[in-house]
């Protein structure tokens, strides 16, 4: 049955294809879940809903009351919440750095959502203190903070782990990207739970040397949620790798998914090349569309690297 | 065994300015210690209290995290390149 009450019901159960075109060894078998399916067009919708559900629950939010949530965000997590938010009748505030494709930006606000722009070569951290000024200075604002609600593993966990094992039983590694940790540590303890053979992989953006701003060491960010021992591995994936995985998804794999899901790939493939056999399930965050602008199917790659190295494609 | 420390700009105030740094070493405490004796003071921003890494400095040999490597006691191979990294906030 695929007919639905509400959109929302549509968040999760994301599909789980073959790109094994891409890996090195036709034993190692890699199978992409296309996150970009969900309705707001990325694995962030699992997380809106889950935090504003259990907001409610808790009686921090009521629906229809117009209560303002602020989140600072480099997209998609806001552009989720901007989803719920619309429906459940609240207001979305979303702090976002000022680097981030012009198509984000402009989902926010079709969405709905007021943008307060933070600086943009502050990155992430930026977008986190302002938002905690924010919600300092004015104690009616919900701040859900994806960076350290528990809610945020718990969709994961309960949604997103289940779905991977469910389809595909035999899977000895799960890749994600690493952001606010969510997916790795929700998806990491439920295989931890149900299938402790898996190996977990982590895979970053060299963000400490692409945000500028940074003054020193004491300015670092570790989130809340994250918990070290829940990964297994954690490799850094660089924009020229991710942009050119990015090409290799859509050219080879007819998948067409954003840059954050290259380097998901690109990290996948690298641990292809050091096993015999293998069922690897790499996440792909979202869908290619936010970023056509960034031109990374289309410009000179050395173009696009150096754009990347300026933007927030994560 | 030589390698290659790449220093993240927020410490390169400590290295006079220097983006990359050649040193021996067979292990990466073994070449911290090296590193942090031309240059003392990335010693605060490379060791915690306990002695371990600093909670706010994230460390790759060949893109590889070490805190699932062998930590400090991760083996180099000649030509290794490290990468020190401040941890900051990923977007989301």
């Amino acid at each position: 049955m695929t007919r639905y009450d509400s959109v929302l019901d549509l968040i999760g159960n994301t599909p789980l294809v073959g790109i094994h075109a891409l890996s090195p060894n036709p034993d190692v078998k890699i199978w992409a879940k296309l996150e970009g399916q969900n309705p707001g067009g990325s694995a962030k919708d699992r997380i809106a809903k889950t935090m504003v559900d259990l907001a409610e629950g808790d009686g921090v939010l009521t629906r229809g009351s117009g209560q303002i949530i602020l989140e600072p965000s480099s997209g998609n997590t806001g552009i989720g919440l901007a989803l719920v938010a619309k429906l459940r009748g609240y207001r979305l505030r979303v702090v976002l750095p000022e680097n981030v494709s012009i198509e984000r930006r402009q989902l926010l606000e079709i969405f709905g959502a007021e943008v307060v722009l933070s600086p943009g070569e502050e990155g992430s951290n930026g977008a986190i203190r302002r938002a905690e000024q924010l919600a300092a200075e004015d104690e009616e604002l919900v701040m859900l903070f994806q960076y350290g609600n528990p809610a945020n593993p718990l969709a994961h966990y309960l949604g997103t782990g289940p779905e991977i094992l469910r389809d595909c039983p035999e899977i000895d590694v799960f890749c994600a990207g690493l952001g606010t940790s969510g997916t790795l540590m929700g998806v990491g303890r439920y295989l931890k739970e149900h299938k402790p053979e898996a190996k977990i992989l982590a895979v970053e953006p060299p963000v400490g040397e692409l945000v500028q701003g940074l003054r020193n060491l004491d300015d670092g960010f570790v989130p809340p949620i994250f918990d070290a021992a829940m990964l297994d591995r954690k490799t850094i994936v660089r924009p020229r790798e991710s942009i050119e995985w990015t090409r290799r998804l859509l050219s080879e794999c007819g998948v067409f998914a954003g840059i954050s899901s290259g380097a998901a790939v690109a990290g996948a493939v690298k641990y292809a090349q050091r096993v015999d056999a293998a069922n690897i399930v790499v996440l792909l965050p979202d869908g290619g569309w936010k970023y056509l602008s960034s031109g990374a199917w289309t410009d000179d790659i050395d173009v696009v690297e150096e754009r990347a190295t300026r933007i927030n494609y994560w | 065994m030589a390698v290659t420390i790449s220093i993240p700009t927020v410490l390169r105030t400590q290295t006079d300015g220097q983006a990359n740094v050649e040193v021996d070493g067979a292990t990466v405490g073994a070449v911290f210690d090296e590193v942090i004796s031309r240059f003392p003071g990335l010693k605060a921003n490379l060791v915690g209290d306990d002695g371990g890494l600093h909670k706010f400095v994230n460390v790759f040999v060949d893109d590889e995290d070490i805190r699932y490597l062998d930590g400090l006691d991760t083996k180099l191979d000649d030509g290794a390149s490290i990468a020190i990294l401040p941890a900051v906030a990923g977007g989301a």
